[in-house]
Order: structure tokens, then C-alpha cells, then sequence
């Protein structure tokens, strides 16, 4: 009972300022005589007080709309404690002990668990686990309390938390929090946080009914210009509160529609050039190995495995060893990949793939059978499921440039199978080893009449070439299954792109990696991702018959053979 | 010397084609005489399935060699034959007729897909044998020889919904309904969408996305779920996409910053296994719908992961819904073989109907009459460690129904076994059985 | 002899493989259906089925032999046209399945009335009749050689770049048959098959009756085959695999022998692979994987590569070591068989067959072979 009171005493006082926001003359800017309160925080306000540890006994309950009201009044009680445990819940880090339901805080480490008391935030030592059983939360919770830690962290010290709230502020636009807005923005002193919070305000105010709000706040998110700003104003031209408001939000809403397929069109060449260097990355060991050597190298897509399980293999030392390095792990990886795929690639040169130069259709059916042989000793090793490789935290998330969302992972890729691709052209061109390599694919005996050791050249051509594909599997292993499979999934596009692009040019490789990434990109969305994948299949027949040597064709006497 | 070549020709080809097959039949002759009881395990070991499929294998030699220690069945030992059938769908009923007709096994666990399913099934219609078959599935099907022991769609995908539509799920209003294209989530899509549109979801708030197997490049889909949930009303994503394509769905997911509470996404093919696969930090929250979860909290589950755990002699090992299907299978062919007190594959089909087996979630599962089991449904949310927490469960143990209600072609169809019916396929308005699949 | 310009289409050896197929084709059925089963003699159904789909594989190796052995065309792609036939027989078998389907439609097989297709799509139209779908199984793989090749020779397309093409080509196909909208069934395929001709497929009989077709199409295919290289014309197409641009300055219109050879080749392929749905009981997209297409190469290169004898052994042996080893070693059997690839190339480059050639050259070095010796043609 003394619960529902609470609640409704809170709800009161909410709508109090509300009341008087509305009959204020309403601007975007803080009101000048700073009305109602001077605190973010409903909690100010409320009288009646209710101790934090009865409310958040009554988390253990199991209705959620309970919960949700208890989570209000845990917001409402103005503890200092009220965030944290809040937060805590959030995160899955809320617990109960199984014998007599004490509730604790706790941080899961390494071995352990580190609890802490929720109230006081004082360390209570470490616990086995099992001990204790985490205290239910769901998606319907999540999203209450993280509009209610938006409130809360209106005015919070930190820049981030501040800019986390004002975007919870925003998805939940509730008239409501105008006044916590206000006051929040008056004492804010960071420009990017206080063009958030202008956002929040706008967002709440177009959803309120004062129709000169409505107007300026249409203009705040018009500038703002994205999706859910969108959203919003569609929304404002069906219900806004006048009919001038309504046309005002109209002619936002085709702005924005407009801008915003631009910018749709730039975001679909960012996923070609992704997926095309997805593709590069994949295919240009396969240009060495089968472009310059010409085996046609089936166990292409399994040195590319070999890459990503380095990896798997480097990560789980880090984390059992020094879990500080975790986000150098692909930097580490990188170096081992290279050398152990191409070191294989050496032993398969020397071992088998030497005895068949002369024969290279023959090479196919040889390296089909390491391949095989391959994927088996994967698959008896590390056994047949997939295994986790982690994202370094460089490497994950996203972030905006304009409209368009960028995927940190992504970027990194694609800037690496460029790195990947020049690095490679500069050994062809300008070292030693790359001259000799040229010389011998060129002219085979005039190079070993010269004094070349052409064996040599072959296996460390045939080592350079799969240690690429090595560390090609490095990158792989951030955006695919790193499982026995993985090779096969590359295999037949690798050489869909090399022949695109024309066997032996490390430049039509690139350009054909990227045109077909686009290319399937802007037909994906038209026909769907089947249909789109055949198309692409079906315009490299046809490209074929026009270019029967791909986009950058060799020429000279070689070609003929 | 020109003769000396043909003879060896001939003698190669020859050995070839006629020596292996009498001096094999010969071998299988020996076996005739049966000391051992065998269990053929048809699951494939290599290949694109090889990744699911494997741990069904070891789950089953790991029942076999419990049961063994227990003084095996009918005072015989049990004898695992474990075939590979490479993820090749046509070796699938080259390698059941093997199991059944050279190896002589009384029954079969095994499978995956469905088409691996439907590709060995008049093979044990022909030579009457019994598999189990361990992993939700279509449903539309029925038939004597099989027993399924996974989900049929009203086990596991209505279920589901309706928690999405609940309050705790979200009140979702708008569904993307995303899957791989195969005949699993094209049914399971088309049976969601006719009850959608029953519960008066309205036609434009439900998108259907298809993909190609093994899709890798999720950047296009998930960026169009985000703008379809970003038109106001609140979105839920059903995925049905199978296998290996979730793993890069589920990075591309957590890359583009899609949460649960905003987005939640509640997936049928995604189990502890596939996660095993992802860093799920930033997946908690999103969703799966079984009928068995590792974390579930019941005496029978602690001691399941125990022996599992201790018989792989790897801690990290994880279990999950198909194994425990395996597992109430295995008990349940177990109990009928005590009970009919023999092997004889039609004496076992008739014990079976009926049989109650505990299950690992605290219930008891039973056989019905259309050879589905009993299952309760539960929803979990993924969590930090890569398990699930189960969120919402069904009051008690739903039946499996083999012929969807929501089907036009199929809502007059039951299955029964029993006698009089003894039908796959009966038509209840024609009082027929359809087709051909009859009892014998 | 080999200096006459008669055509002799059958040497000794072809005579000798003939004999034993014919023998294969008597024997199995006899001692499958009439000698009792406790006999040491007897020959289950399982190998009959078994042998029945290996020899289906034997009839594709020869298709593919013929293309490459002997026109220098490698081709990654030659599944495509198997299961292209074996598409056009398996559309003629669901339809013979009429009314006995689960939900009893007589018009409509199963997987269209579980995805709601009120009416039959025009491409299955008479697929009803045996000898339309039979027209089929010859027509739909030849025509997609034909256009395929037409094409593709034109314009010179040879080499890596060709074979490259027609890996593309079966998977592109492969990705469309996955399709549902496709009407062909999706990934499920056609199964389920109850009778051919109104012979139960069941039936120990029938499997006896596939068996002995399969046969025949084999010795057919092989005279055929040996027909077509032993003419005027076979020994053009040869100087077109060993110097095809000698061959076109000498005048020859390569690419019209290359297209004929080619589609006559995706034509047997058809007809192996309408032998084999009946026999394995299901036909489905995954038969169109380049990795299938890739494997039928292998067993050309096993048996030995331009002898039309050796791809048969070569499909025969590889696919029964894979039956063995799947069966005895599940575990690892892939490193088997891999090691058996490698095996066969670097110590067997000219193939099984050419291993026991070269034995019996040995005490008589001066005597040229009068077979052509293959060579790589790049």
C-alpha cells in the first residue's frame, strides 16, 4: 500500500511542472526565470521518502510491472545509491543469495565473483559461484530504467553518462521531462552534450501539445536530420497540435526523406566497398599462388582457416596469460598467421605442388586433397564447432559520419586489405626477392640460366602467397565463423574475383574484388540477397565472353601457353 | 604382353566392382548371430553439418556407455555404430541402408536437416527400422518409422511470439520475420504470419527477408531491419537462419548497435553452441526459444552436464536442446525395448506410444500417438557467458502437433499410430488416411 | 593401323571393358533376385543400389573424360548438367506419385501444397509422360550446353578462365535451385518417389531393372564416346586440345568442335544423372555444388585422364573407398581420402589406367602405343 502511495505522490509531482512549463512562454533556450525546479531529479520533489533497501527488495518479486514501479520509486528516493544499483541491474549484475536472499552487487572476476554491498558500495569480499542467483531483469525493464538513469544522469559528472542520458531522454521523448531538460541544458557546459540535450528537449516538446514548442522543435530535429528524428516528425504530421504545426512537419519530413536517400546511397557503396574488400582479402593470396604460379590452388580457402584459428590460438593464451593484451591480439596474430600459413605453404611446394609444374591442371587435383587433409586435422584438433575469436574493442561498435553508420570493424578491414594489397604489389616491385619472383614466372629457364634458384623462388613464391591468404583469415575471423568450414566458403569466390579481374594483376584484382562488392551491394536490396548473388554470377559468365582474360587482361607471348 | 594388360584390367575392374561386395557381404554375414544390441548413429562428421551434428554423436556414445554400465538392455550390451554420412544428403540413405541392412541396427539415432530426414526415410519405410529424430523441425510430416523428438512449430515458434506480443516481451507490434531460405523458415514463416495476422497484425507491419545459406555479408539486412523498426511502432525479429550464417548476422548485430530492448531478436536455430561461436556481451537480451536450456535449474540437467562435461573431458563443453532430445529418445527407446522385451521393430513402435520419460527440465515427456513428444516451451535471453536465461516458460508440456493448424492444406490432418486410426495423414472431414502413408 | 583412315571405333581393351560390363549387367541381377539369400553368392540390394549409383558416377566421369580427355576442356561445371537430368527424371517421378502424396492432392506434388501453389506451374507441364520427361533429360542439359558453349567458344574463352566460368555457372544454378520461389522444391528437393513406369521403385526387381539400364547406358555412351574420337572428327578435336590455335590456323572451326563435343557430353551427363535419382531416391540443389563438380574431375584424374576406360574405374574406385571409409573410419576418413589424391598425382600422373599402360611398355619400349597419349593441355 505505502508503495502505491509513494508511486502516485511521484506521479503528482511529475506532472507538476509539466503544468507550469505549459503555460510558460516556451523557448528553446532555458527559461529565463528557471522554472519549478532547480534539480534534474524528480526526486527533489517528492515528499514522502521510502528506504532504498525496501524498494529494491521488491526486485526479487516477479511481476514486471511491479517492478517498473519500484524501479521509479527507487529513482524517486534521490539516493546517491539510487544510480548504481540501478545500473547494476541493468547490466545482470544485481544477485540474490540463494540462502537468504541478500542482495549484493557483483563483478564478475576471472575466477570469482567480487560482490559489493549495494547500499553502502563497500567491497564484501569474493564468493564461489552458484552461491547466488542474479536477479531477473528483461527487455521491457531494461528499457524503463534506462530512461529512468537518463533522468537521473541528466547532471551526472561524466561527459559520457551525460550523453547516454540525453539519448535515452531522446528515444523516450516524454513531454514529462521537459523541466529536467531545461535545467539540465541551463547548467551544461559541453557543446556536443548540450546539442544532445537540445535534441532531448525538442524531442519531448514536439511530443507535448504546446504548439509554439512544437514549431521551434521541429526545427531542432530537422537539422538533426536522421532516422529517428524522422520518425518523430511523421508522427508530428499526423498528431501535431495545430494545423500549422502539421504542415511545418510535413515539409520537414520531405527534407529530411530527401537528404536521407542520399545519404542511403552512400551507405550502400560503403557496404560494397566492404564486401568487396572482404573479397580482396580473400582472393589475393589465391592472385600469387594461382595468378603468378598458376596451381590452382583449392587449399586456398583452408590457409585462410589456418589464419583465423592463429588467431582463436592467440587469443585464448592473451586471455588466460595476460588478459591486458587482448586488444593487441590481432596485432600479434597477424606476424604468427603469416608465418605458420606460410610456412605450410612452403612444405606443400616443396612436399608435392613442385613435382607438378608442367601440369597445372593436375595441381587441382592435388591441392583438393590437402585441403581435405587440412580441414580433417582442424577438425580433429580443435574439434568441428565454431570457436570464439573476440573483437578488440578498437575493433567493434560503430560510430556516425553524417548519416552514415560506419562499423569500426569494417573500416579497419577494408583499410587493411588495401595496407594488404600495396605491401604486396611494393615486394613484387621493388625488392629483390620480388624481382626474382617476377623473372621466374616470366621466363623459368633464362631466370635459373642466370643463376636464380627458381625451386626456391617457387616455394617462397608459394609461401608468400599463402602466408597472405594467412593473414587475410586474421582479419576473417572478426566478421566470420571461424570453424572447419571457413575455407570453403571463400574458395569459389576467391576465384570468381582473380578471374574478374585477370589472372596475375594484382590491380584487376582490386578492382574486380571491389566492383562485384558494389555491384551486389545496389542489387541486394532491388531483388533480395538470393537473386542478387546469382545476378553476380551471371554477369561474370557474361563479362567472360566479352573479356575472355578478365578486366586487366595480360598481354604478350605468355599468354598463349 | 598385350594380354598380360588385359588381364590386369580386367582384373582390376572386376576387383573393382564385384571382390569388395561378396567379401563384404560375407564379413556382414557373421553378424548374424546377435550377442550385441546395435544403435546405429547416423550423423554427419564432416562437411558443412559436421559443426552441429558432431555433438549429437558423442552424446550418443555417451548414453550407450551409461547404459552399458548399467548392464545394458535386455541383458545384452549396447553396440554404438557410428557411420559419417559428410553432410551429403544422397550418402544419408546410402549410410541407413547400411546401418539397417549390413550392420543389422535395431534402431537409429540421427539427422539434422530436413532434408537429410526426408532423404532416408523410405529407406527405413522399406527395410522398417526406427530413427530418432532430434531437432525441431517443420512438422508436416508423420510417419511410423520415425519418432520426433524435437520441436514441431506449435513447440516452438508460436510460443514464442506470443511472448514477444506479451507485455514482458515488449508488446511487440511489428515483426520482421527473417530466415534462410529452406523449407524450415519458409513453413515456420508461413504458419507465424497466418497466426500474426489472426492476432490482427496488420499485413504492411510484417517483413519477410530470405537468405542464401551460409550468408556471410549481413551489413544490407541489418541496416533494413533497422529502418523498418524505426517507423514507430515497436519492432520484433523472428530469425530462423540456420547454422553457420548466425554468427556473422549476430557480430553485424551487435556492430551496428542494435539492442535488445530496442530491437529484441528471437531466434529458433540458436542455441548454446552457435553462441559459443560470439563474444555475447553486447547480445544480452536477445532472444531464444527452446525446449531445454544448459542453465535450467533441475536435478536431472546438473547431473546430464555433469557426466557430459566429465565424458568429453572438457569443462567448457556446452549442452544443448537437440542433445537433450537425444537424451529423452535414447531413454524413451530404452524404457519400450524393456517394456515390448525385444527389438523387433514393430513390437518397439507400438511400446513406444505412450512411453514417459523424465526430461531434463524437471517434466515428464511422453510419447503421443502422432510419435512427437510432450515438450515444455521455454524463452531465454542470451546472456554475458554465452548461456541462456530462461525468461518465460509455458504452464506445463505442450504437445508436438505434426499437422499445423494454420495451414490451409494441413488443418484437417492428425496423425494417430494407434489402432483403429493408425494413420500419418488422416483426414478428420474425410475420415480417410491420404497417401500412402498406411500402416502396414 | 593406326595410319588407316577407317574408323575403328573399338579396340581390344574396349572390347574386354564392354565384355565385363555385360557380365556386371547379367551377374548382379542373378545373383541379386535368384540366388537365395543364404547362398555366399548372393548379392544384397544394398550393393545393388550401391552399385547402381556408382555407375551413374561412371557414366557423369565419362561425360566429363570425353570434354576434357579429349577437347582440352576442363570443366568445374559438369554436375550442373547431371543434376539437371536428374532434375527433369525426378519431376517425372514426383508426378507419377499423383494422389498417394501426404496431403492426397492428385494434381500438385507435396512441397507445392505446403507452400499454397494453387496450380501446376507451366515448366512441370507434361513431365507426366515418360517419354517427354525422357526428351528432357536430353534436351534441358544439352540446350544449356549449347547456349553455354556457343557462347563461351565464340569468344575464346579457354583455360582456367573457362573452367572458372562453369564453376560459376553450377553454382549460380545451385543457388537459384535453392530458391522456393523456384518451384523445384528448395533445398528439400524431390523425394519421397514411389514408382517409374508403374514399377514400384521399391522392389528388388525394379532396382535390378535400374541396374542393368544404367549398364547399358554406359556401354552405350562409351561406343558412342569411342566413335566420336576415333572419327576424323575425334582426331580434329584432339589437335584442338593439344594446339588449338595451330588446329584454327590450319583452318578448323574450332569452336564448333568443341560445341559439339561439349554438348554431347552434358547430354550423357543428363542421362547419368536421370539414372541416378531413381536409384538413390532424391535429387536436390546441393548435387550442383562446384565442390561435386570438382570431385567428378578428381575421379577422371584418378582412373587416368583421355582413355575413357580409366574415368569408369576412377568413379567406381573413389566412390567406393568412400563408402569403406566413411563406414570404417568416420572419424578421420577424409585424411584418407585426401592422401589418396595426392597419392594418385604425383605417383600416378597419367591415372590407373596409365600406370598399367606404361607397365606393359616397359619390355617393348619401340612399340608406340595406339592410343593417343594424352597430354595437358593448358
Amino acid at each position: 500500500m505505502q508503495r502505491l502511495i509513494t508511486f502516485f505522490t511521484c506521479l503528482f509531482f511529475l506532472t507538476v511542472p509539466v503544468m507550469s512549463a505549459k503555460a510558460q512562454p516556451v523557448s528553446n533556450e532555458p527559461a529565463p526565470n528557471g522554472e519549478a525546479t532547480t534539480n534534474g531529479a524528480a526526486s527533489e520533489l517528492s515528499a514522502p521518502k521510502q528506504e532504498l533497501p525496501a524498494l529494491v527488495e521488491e526486485l526479487k518479486g516477479k511481476s514486471t510491472t511491479k517492478k517498473i514501479e519500484t524501479i521509479r520509486a527507487i529513482a524517486a528516493t534521490k539516493s546517491m545509491r539510487a544510480g548504481p544499483i540501478l545500473e547494476a541491474y541493468l547490466n545482470g549484475k544485481l544477485f540474490k543469495k540463494k540462502t537468504d536472499g541478500t542482495i549484493v552487487i557483483i563483478q564478475k572476476d576471472g575466477q570469482g565473483l567480487l560482490l559489493s554491498d549495494p547500499y553502502s558500495g563497500k567491497s564484501l569480499g569474493t564468493s564461489p559461484k552458484n552461491k547466488y542467483k542474479k536477479i531477473r531483469v528483461n527487455n521491457r525493464l531494461r528499457g524503463v530504467i534506462r530512461s529512468v538513469l537518463g533522468s537521473l544522469q541528466l547532471r551526472h559528472p561524466d561527459r559520457l553518462k551525460r550523453l547516454t542520458a540525453a539519448a535515452a531522454m531522446f528515444k523516450s521523448h516524454n513531454p514529462k521531462s521537459i523541466p529536467f531538460l531545461r535545467s539540465a541544458l541551463k547548467a551544461e557546459t559541453d557543446e556536443d552534450v548540450k546539442k544532445r540535450m537540445r535534441e532531448a528537449l525538442a524531442a519531448a516538446q514536439l511530443s507535448g501539445t504546446n504548439a509554439q514548442a512544437q514549431m521551434l522543435a521541429i526545427k531542432v530535429l530537422e537539422n538533426r536530420g536522421d532516422k529517428p528524428a524522422l520518425t518523430l516528425l511523421q508522427s508530428a504530421t499526423r498528431q501535431g497540435a495545430s494545423a500549422e504545426v502539421k504542415e511545418r512537419a510535413e515539409t520537414a519530413v520531405r527534407r529530411i526523406e530527401k537528404t536521407l536517400a542520399y545519404w542511403e546511397i552512400g551507405q550502400t557503396i560503403f557496404y560494397g566497398l566492404s564486401l568487396g574488400s572482404v573479397l580482396l582479402l580473400a582472393a589475393i593470396g589465391l592472385d600469387i599462388t594461382f595468378g603468378v604460379m598458376g596451381v590452382i590452388n583449392m587449399a586456398h580457402g583452408e590457409m585462410i582457416m589456418i589464419g583465423a584459428y592463429t588467431t582463436f590460438v592467440v587469443q585464448e593464451v592473451i586471455r588466460t596469460t595476460a588478459p591486458a593484451l587482448f586488444d593487441i591480439s590481432l596485432l600479434i596474430a597477424l606476424p604468427l598467421a603469416f608465418m605458420i600459413a606460410g610456412s605450410i605453404g612452403v612444405a606443400m611446394e616443396r612436399g608435392i605442388i613442385r613435382f607438378l609444374y608442367g601440369r597445372p591442371l593436375e595441381t587441382l587435383l592435388a591441392t583438393w586433397g590437402i585441403s581435405l587433409v587440412l580441414q580433417q586435422a582442424v577438425r580433429s584438433i580443435f574439434g568441428p564447432t565454431n570457436q570464439e575469436v573476440g573483437n578488440p574493442s578498437w575493433m567493434s561498435g560503430s560510430f556516425e559520419l553524417g548519416q552514415l553508420v560506419i562499423t569500426n570493424n569494417r573500416l579497419w578491414i577494408m583499410l587493411f586489405a588495401l595496407a594488404v594489397l600495396f605491401a604486396l604489389m611494393a615486394v613484387l616491385k621493388y625488392t629483390s626477392f620480388g624481382l626474382r619472383m617476377r623473372a621466374v614466372t616470366q621466363n623459368r629457364s633464362m631466370a635459373g640460366s642466370m643463376g636464380i634458384r627458381t625451386g626456391w623462388v617457387d616455394a617462397l613464391t608459394f609461401g608468400l602467397g599463402s602466408g597472405v591468404a594467412g593473414i587475410a583469415g586474421v582479419a576473417l575471423s572478426q566478421i566470420d565463423n571461424v570453424s572447419p568450414n571457413l575455407g570453403q566458403a571463400y574458395i569459389v569466390d576467391s576465384f570468381m574475383v582473380v578471374v574478374f579481374g585477370g589472372v596475375g594483376n594484382l590491380w584487376g584484382t582490386l578492382v574486380g574484388a571491389v566492383t562485384l562488392g558494389v555491384f551486389n551491394k545496389f542489387l541486394e536490396p532491388a531483388v533480395g540477397a538470393v537473386l542478387g548473388k546469382i545476378l553476380v554470377l551471371v554477369l561474370i559468365i557474361l563479362f567472360i565472353q566479352k573479356r575472355p582474360r578478365g578486366l586487366f587482361a595480360q598481354k604478350g607471348r605468355t599468354v598463349e601457353q | 604382353m598385350k594380354s598380360l594388360k588385359q588381364l590386369a584390367l580386367g582384373a582390376i575392374a572386376a576387383a573393382a566392382l564385384l571382390g569388395p561386395t561378396w567379401s563384404t557381404d560375407a564379413l556382414a554375414g557373421s553378424h548374424s548371430k546377435k550377442e550385441t544390441i546395435k544403435v546405429g548413429v547416423l550423423h554427419s562428421l564432416s562437411g558443412t553439418m559436421a559443426i552441429s551434428e558432431t555433438t549429437l554423436k558423442d552424446v550418443m556414445l555417451m548414453l550407450i556407455e551409461e547404459q552399458n554400465k548399467k548392464g545394458g538392455l535386455l541383458g545384452r550390451k549396447l553396440e554404438a555404430v557410428v557411420v559419417d554420412p559428410a553432410s551429403n544428403w544422397p550418402l544419408f540413405a546410402e549410410k541407413a541402408r547400411e546401418l539397417i541392412s549390413k550392420s543389422k541396427v535395431d534402431a537409429v539415432f540421427g539427422c539434422w536437416t530436413s532434408v537429410s530426414r526426408k532423404s532416408v526415410l523410405p529407406v527405413f519405410k522399406e527395410l522398417n527400422n526406427i530413427l530418432f529424430y532430434p531437432v525441431q523441425y517443420e512438422g508436416e510430416e508423420s510417419e511410423r518409422n520415425v519418432f520426433y523428438t524435437g520441436a514441431a512449430p506449435n513447440q516452438q515458434a508460436i510460443p514464442a511470439v506470443d511472448y514477444l506480443m506479451s507485455e514482458d516481451g515488449g508488446s511487440v507490434k511489428r515483426w520482421v520475420l527473417a530466415g534462410t531460405d529452406y523449407v524450415y523458415p519458409r513453413t515456420t514463416n508461413k504458419i507465424l504470419k497466418a497466426y500474426l495476422l489472426a492476432k490482427g497484425v496488420k499485413e504492411e507491419d510484417i517483413m519477410v527477408n530470405y537468405t542464401p545459406f551460409g550468408h556471410a555479408d549481413w551489413q544490407t539486412i541489418v541496416a533494413s531491419i533497422k529502418k523498418f523498426a524505426s517507423e514507430g511502432k515497436k519492432t520484433g525479429v523472428v530469425s530462423t537462419i540456420n547454422g553457420d550464417a548466425n554468427v556473422p548476422f549476430y557480430k553485424e548485430l551487435a556492430n551496428q548497435g542494435i539492442k535488445a530492448e530496442d530491437i529484441p531478436v528471437v531466434a529458433f536455430s540458436v542455441g548454446e553452441e552457435e553462441l559459443a561461436g560470439i563474444d555475447t556481451k553486447p547480445l544480452v537480451g536477445h532472444l531464444a526459444a527452446w525446449n531445454y536450456f544448459q542453465s535450467v535449474d533441475a536435478p536431472g540437467n546438473a547431473a546430464f552436464i555433469k557426466k557430459w562435461k566429465a565424458f568429453t573431458k572438457d569443462a567448457k563443453r556446452v549442452s544443448n536442446d537437440p542433445m537433450e532430445a537425444h537424451y529423452i529418445g535414447f531413454k524413451m527407446w530404452v524404457k519400450a525395448v524393456e517394456k515390448a522385451g525385444t527389438t523387433d521393430t514393430d513390437k518397439v513402435i507400438d511400446a513406444l506410444v505412450g512411453i514417459e520419460v523424465p526430461n531434463l527440465t524437471g517434466g515428464i515427456s511422453v510419447m503421443a500417438k502422432n510419435h512427437h513428444i510432450t515438450k515444455p516451451v521455454l524463452i531465454g535471453e542470451i546472456q554475458d557467458d554465452g548461456q541462456f536465461d530462461v525468461v518465460w516458460k509455458t504452464k506445463g508440456l505442450v504437445a508436438g502437433d505434426a499437422w499445423s493448424d494454420f495451414l490451409p492444406g494441413s488443418k484437417d490432418l492428425i496423425s494417430d499410430w494407434t489402432k483403429p486410426v493408425s494413420c500419418g495423414n488422416y483426414n478428420t472431414k474425410d475420415k480417410k488416411c491420404l497417401g500412402a502413408a498406411m500402416a502396414k | 593401323m593406326r595410319n588407316s583412315f577407317l574408323i575403328k571405333t573399338l579396340d581390344k581393351n574396349s572390347v574386354l571393358f564392354l565384355t565385363i560390363l555385360a557380365i556386371i549387367a547379367v551377374l548382379v541381377p542373378v545373383a541379386n533376385l535368384v540366388v537365395p539369400p543364404e547362398s555366399p553368392f548372393h548379392l544384397s540390394t544394398y550393393w545393388v543400389v550401391l552399385l547402381g549409383k556408382y555407375l551413374c558416377y561412371a557414366l557423369l566421369a565419362l561425360a566429363v573424360d570425353l570434354v576434357w580427355g579429349f577437347a582440352g576442356i576442363l570443366t568445374l561445371g559438369h554436375g550442373a548438367f547431371f543434376a539437371l537430368g536428374g532434375y527433369a527424371m525426378g519431376m517425372y517421378l514426383m508426378r507419377q506419385i499423383g494422389a498417394r502424396g501426404v496431403y492426397g492432392n492428385p494434381d500438385l506434388p507435396d512441397f507445392m501444397v505446403f507452400l499454397n501453389w494453387s496450380e501446376l506451374p507451366w515448366f512441370w507441364r507434361g513431365f507426366d509422360m515418360f517419354p517427354f520427361a525422357m526428351l528432357m533429360v536430353l534436351f534441358v542439359p544439352g540446350l544449356l550446353a549449347f547456349a553455354f558453349g556457343w557462347f563461351a567458344f565464340r569468344s575464346r574463352v579457354t583455360g582456367v578462365y573457362l573452367s572458372i566460368i562453369t564453376q560459376a555457372l553450377t553454382y549460380a544454378l545451385m543457388l537459384a535451385f535453392f530458391r522456393n520461389n523456384m518451384g523445384f522444391g528448395g533445398n528439400n528437393g524431390l523425394t519421397d518417389f514411389k514408382d517409374i513406369l508403374g514399377f514400384n521403385l521399391q522392389s528388388d526387381a525394379t532396382r535390378s531393372g535400374l541396374f542393368v539400364a544404367t549398364v547399358i547406358a554406359l556401354m552405350l555412351a562409351f561406343i558412342l564416346s569411342r566413335a566420336i574420337i576415333k572419327s576424323r572428327f575425334g582426331k580434329v578435336l584432339i589437335g584442338v586440345r593439344d594446339a588449338e590455335s595451330r588446329t584454327r590456323f590450319l583452318g578448323y572451326r574450332v569452336e564448333n568442335y568443341k560445341l559439339f563435343v561439349w554438348t554431347v557430353s552434358a547430354m550423357i551427363a543428363g542421362v547419368a544423372g536421370a539414372l541416378y535419382v531413381p536409384q538413390v531416391g532424391i535429387i536436390n540443389p546441393s548435387e550442383f555444388a562446384p565442390a561435386n563438380s570438382i570431385e567428378t574431375v578428381i575421379w577422371v584424374a584418378v582412373g587416368g585422364r583421355g582413355t575413357l576406360i580409366g574415368p569408369v574405374i576412377g568413379a567406381v574406385l573413389v566412390n567406393f573407398a568412400k563408402t569403406w571409409f566413411t563406414g570404417v573410419l568416420p572419424e578421420v576418413w577424409l585424411f584418407a581420402l585426401g592422401a589418396l589424391f595426392i597419392f594418385t598425382t604425383i605417383f600416378l600422373p597419367k591415372g590407373i589406367l596409365g600406370l598399367l599402360a606404361k607397365k606393359n611398355k616397359k619390355p617393348k619400349p619401340a612399340k608406340p602405343s595406339d592410343k593417343p597419349q594424352p597430354q595437358p593441355a593448358e
